[in-house]
């Protein structure tokens, strides 16, 4: 079996072809938005968050406020504490020079790639997992913002390559909706994500996600009486459990197949 | 772009930074486990379908002018291509190929 450090790596490359057209069109976004380009790639190394960045570049553009600016940014950022609170009980023993880097290296996308297949795996073996997919991620997103910046030139719109990473989150999810509680979590999201299209500061991504929860709770507490649920079960839903691993990995099919 | 506009935005990108740092850490930070409270963890169970549906659903809609967005049936279509080819192979690769060749052939034929 591979490092686990290459195999974050390898887990985390499905998602490049989202990625890198992303971090291309920040970078031309941001060159015409005004930004000079030490300043465009500076913010690429110290946000390291494709949402917040747009965000940044679109307001500066309008001539926002400063305050405006990083309130948006950090509301757009909120999520990235659930996702510590979900990986903190993997990590609990973790050494903390471990833990400042792989927060730094915390996004969606490696949030998404680790979350299921972190479980089985060692203590040591999770840190190396998690840096391989956050690293490799941090080197497509500096890279290609710096593309961006630097040529400014545009990537085709027309072939829609934005749209490969919707669909990774599709791959992501389908595994997760191995029971009844978490179907009506997705439900509720998808039907709030709707709704709250039009909110504004992206907005609808928060409370369709709180919406989610809420119902997923709700679904879960009918079914069973709260005083039922028994600590030890909670931890293991939280390692989230459903058949994760190795979403594209020959070797795991096996053990897939007896999970579903 | 004025050098005062310029260090003001400096400084707010340096402060996002620090603040979204500090969100990833906040609570990967203690050891201890009664950081979180049980309901929390719980309750976290549902954030990665919930947060994975939100971050899907509104790239399949697109602005009508109303209230209610209107839905783009290529990326409907092309998206439950996906749902299934993920659902039967669980893999990465193959799911993408298919999904963005079922955007590019409706997008083509002008669906």
């Amino acid at each position: 079996m591979a490092h686990p450090f290459v195999r974050g790596a390898r887990d985390t490359l499905p998602l490049m072809p989202g990625d890198i057209p992303a971090g291309l069109v920040y970078g031309v976004a941001a060159r015409s938005a005004g930004l000079p380009p030490w300043l465009a790639q500076a913010m690429s190394a110290v946000i390291f968050a494709g949402s917040a960045q747009f965000a940044v570049v679109a307001l500066a553009a309008t001539g926002a406020s400063a305050g405006v600016i990083v309130l948006t940014a950090a509301l757009l950022n909120l999520r990235h504490m659930l996702y510590g609170a979900s990986l903190a009980p993997f990590l609990r023993d973790a050494p903390r020079r471990w833990k400042i880097v792989l927060a730094y290296l915390l996004t969606d996308e490696t949030y998404g790639v680790v979350i299921g297949r972190l479980a089985p795996m060692s203590q040591s073996d999770r840190l190396r997992y998690i840096l391989g997919s956050g690293l490799t991620l941090w080197i497509c997103w500096q890279g290609s913002t710096l593309i961006g910046v630097v040529i400014g030139s545009e990537v085709p719109a027309s072939l829609s390559l934005d749209f490969a990473a919707t669909l990774t989150f599709v791959v992501l999810l389908v595994p997760l909706l191995t029971e009844r509680a978490r179907v009506g979590a997705a439900v509720a999201a998808a039907l709030v994500a709707v709704v709250a299209f039009n909110a504004p500061l992206r907005l609808g991504l928060i409370i369709a996600t709180l919406a989610g929860v809420a119902v997923g709770l709700v679904t879960d507490w009918r079914k069973k009486p709260a005083s039922a649920a028994r600590s030890d079960e909670i931890t293991a839903g939280i390692s989230l459990s459903s058949p994760p691993a190795q979403v594209d990995d020959a070797d795991h099919d096996e053990q897939l197949v007896k999970e579903v | 772009m004025s050098s005062a506009t310029l260090l003001a935005l400096t400084i707010s990108i340096i402060a996002i930074g620090l603040l979204t740092f500090l969100m990833r850490l906040a609570f990967l930070w203690s050891s201890s486990r009664s950081l979180l409270p049980p309901n929390i963890e719980q309750a976290l169970r549902f954030v990665p379908p919930a947060v994975l549906t939100a971050l899907i659903v509104p790239n399949l809609l697109r602005q009508s002018g109303f209230f209610i967005p209107s839905i783009d049936i290529a990326r409907l279509i092309a998206a439950l291509v996906a749902l299934v080819v993920a659902w039967r192979t669980r893999r990465i690769v193959v799911t993408l190929a298919l999904g963005m060749a079922t955007l590019w052939l409706l997008t083509f034929l002008r669906l």
